[in-house]
């Protein structure tokens, strides 16, 4: 079957790769539909994730049709149509039992800090990912659901990460009706965010990024007001003066490492590795938040340290909330948004692409180029 | 770039936007009051485990687990040099940097093993190709021919100063122990850089 395959940093290639077999009987192979490259992708792709191992699959982003199911599988059948979480959840752990189905304890023998994940280096567990034609699913029987009729693949496809991400970016934010939101990043997951954030009642919601295109998305999309931060000398100052000096009641960070904007981070997190990743983006939440608000971070970082104001975090009495989402918990509500139109996932999607071209792809999404928001792999045609 | 959003006005009445409060909800506020604990002892910290998977192939495990998860991932286990130094790296815990220094050096050295192996098979790997630049030619043409006639320049510029660095030098091969003491001061130069 037809992979990608990952060669080093920056180096992806579509290979032939051998079929996925069953290994647990609570295991399904799963012929891929659509595939997307998220902002996730990226870390890897840019060598910042410790144990990304040459020669893997990324992908944790895609629907499928079931094409055969282990013996223990007992809700699915060759031929359904699922949304495949990113997520891989036993769904009876210590964890799952408490609906952290980011971090289940059953499904990652390398890490204990993060529940296994499609595609996503061997920190993430191991698993080769969707970015092929076909892909093993764990704990069949528990994550995957089956597409609701007359729902969009395109739509399906983004539920099993950006809507869920972006959304409990909102959650975790704990936002009260009237709050002043600031989202950090106008990527897939940072736009779904200011969309969300309205629907938890938020006052006024403003998007900060530097890439015009995306910023004119985010402003009619979300909607919202938007920023270029090269713009802004002083973020903190900035979100001050629009908050009438006390700063925003909720800063959501939906950037991650690969974050721009700042010689230190770039050269500290990004050049030589000494930080997790630039955590830019975070230093401007905790700085730009109000006293006892709350920071709600979904942009993911590496696993060592990174430099941020935490004396300001502890003077400030600011929440800090964050995780990995936890799609399968979100999923049924998700839905609903998506039915009743308030929530349109498909607009994101500006580019479908054959996974013959995997390597443009990712230099295009990675690059910012083309108007690229959110690209999508065909691995198997339309 | 000229200056947009900074001096255009953009209120957003919320009562316009499509949704606005259908999830609001007063207690999901992680801020007050601290949490109550109800005395519910809440889900077990003991679980029936789901079937073992006995994985074919080696799977290191993380030491802060007291056993192997019961579904693992089989791709790409280790082998090689970076296979051995990813082993060592899994002797120390998540919260040593040495083990997250050692696994990232390990992916580096797995790097240069990837093409070894693609020449092994036969397959001179077309790295231009892999880092898309198609796309860069396509959507990107100026930096990408910024950057090919920068590398041009620098190779350039390197092979020229070699050259005559090489010229240079010639006279003093005869007389090793000048040699041996700029090594010396070189390498004391570094260790200083280093502390
Ligand atoms: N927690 C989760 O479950 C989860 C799930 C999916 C993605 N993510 C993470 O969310 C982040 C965003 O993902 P994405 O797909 O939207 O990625 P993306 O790369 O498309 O978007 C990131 C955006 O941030 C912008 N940016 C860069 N530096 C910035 C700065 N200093 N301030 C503001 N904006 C800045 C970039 O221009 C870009 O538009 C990534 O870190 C990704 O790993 C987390
Ligand atoms: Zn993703
Ligand atoms: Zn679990």
């Amino acid at each position: 079957m037809l992979a990608a395959d990952y060669r080093g940093p920056r180096r992806v290639r579509a290979d032939h790769k051998p079929m996925p077999t069953i290994q647990h009987p609570r295991d399904a192979i799963v012929r891929v539909t659509r595939s997307c490259i998220c902002g996730s992708d990226l870390h890897l792709y840019n060598g910042l994730v410790p144990d990304t191992r040459v020669g893997m699959t990324f992908g944790h982003e895609f629907t499928g049709i079931v094409e055969e199911v282990g013996a223990e599988v007992g809700n699915l059948n060759p031929g359904d149509h699922v949304i495949v979480p990113f997520n891989i959840a036993c769904g009876q752990c210590h964890f799952c039992k408490q609906g952290l189905y980011g971090n289940c304890h059953e499904s990652n023998a390398q890490a204990t800090a993060v529940g296994g994940i499609f595609g996503y280096s061997h920190t993430a567990g191991g698993y080769d990912g969707g970015q092929a034609q076909y892909v093993r699913v764990p704990y069949a029987d528990f994550g995957p659901t089956l597409i609701p009729d007359g729902m969009d693949i395109e739509d399906a496809v983004l539920l099993t990460d950006v809507v869920p991400t972006g959304y409990q970016a909102a959650e975790m934010a704990g936002i009260q009706r009237g709050d002043t939101v600031v989202v950090f990043g106008a990527g897939p997951v940072g736009i779904m965010a200011a969309r969300c954030a309205w629907l938890f009642g938020a006052g006024r919601v403003i998007v900060i990024d530097y890439l015009h295109y995306r910023l004119e998305f985010a402003r009619a999309y979300a909607p919202a007001e938007v920023y270029d931060f090269r713009e802004i000398d002083d973020m903190a100052v900035f979100i001050k003066k629009q908050t009438d000096s006390l700063g925003a009641d909720v800063c959501i960070d939906a950037v991650g490492a690969d974050a721009s904007g700042n010689i230190l981070h770039t050269l500290f997190g990004k050049k030589i590795p000494i930080e997790a990743g630039s955590a830019l983006p975070l230093h401007w939440a905790i700085n730009s938040v109000k006293k006892g608000g709350i920071v709600s971070v979904v942009g993911v970082y590496g696993p060592t340290g990174n430099m941020i104001p935490i004396g300001n975090v502890v003077n400030k009495g600011i929440t800090i909330r964050a995780n990995q989402a936890s799609v399968k918990r979100l999923l049924p509500r998700l839905i609903e948004h998506v039915q009743a139109g308030r929530i349109n996932p498909k607009a994101l999607i500006t580019h479908r692409v054959p996974l013959e071209d995997v390597s443009d792809a990712y230099h295009m999404f990675s690059s910012k180029l083309d108007g690229c928001i959110k690209p999508v792999l065909l691995p198997n045609g339309v | 770039m000229t200056s947009t959003y900074l001096t255009r006005p953009q209120a957003i009445d919320p009562a316009t936007v499509t949704g606005w409060g259908v999830d609001a909800d007063p207690r999901n506020d992680p801020t007050y009051p601290i949490r109550e604990r109800s005395g519910d002892p809440g889900p077990g910290k003991v679980w029936d485990r789901p079937t073992q998977q006995h994985p074919q192939v080696e799977v290191l495990r993380s030491i802060e687990h007291n056993r192997l998860p019961a579904v693992v991932g089989t791709s790409t286990p280790p082998s090689g040099l970076s296979g051995m130094m990813r082993r060592a790296a899994f002797h120390y815990s998540e919260s040593d940097w040495t083990h997250w220094l050692m696994l990232l050096g390990a992916d580096r050295v797995n790097m240069v093993e990837g093409i070894v192996t693609d020449l092994a098979r036969g397959k001179v790997p077309n790295i231009p190709a892999e880092m898309g630049v198609r796309a860069a030619w396509k959507h990107d043409r100026t930096a990408l021919v910024t950057k090919a006639a920068v590398t041009v320049a620098v190779s350039a510029l390197a092979i020229a100063l070699l050259r005559q660095r090489q010229h240079r030098q010639r006279p003093h091969d005869v007389r090793p122990v000048h040699g041996r003491a700029g090594g010396g001061r070189e390498r004391r130069a570094l260790a200083g850089s280093t502390t």
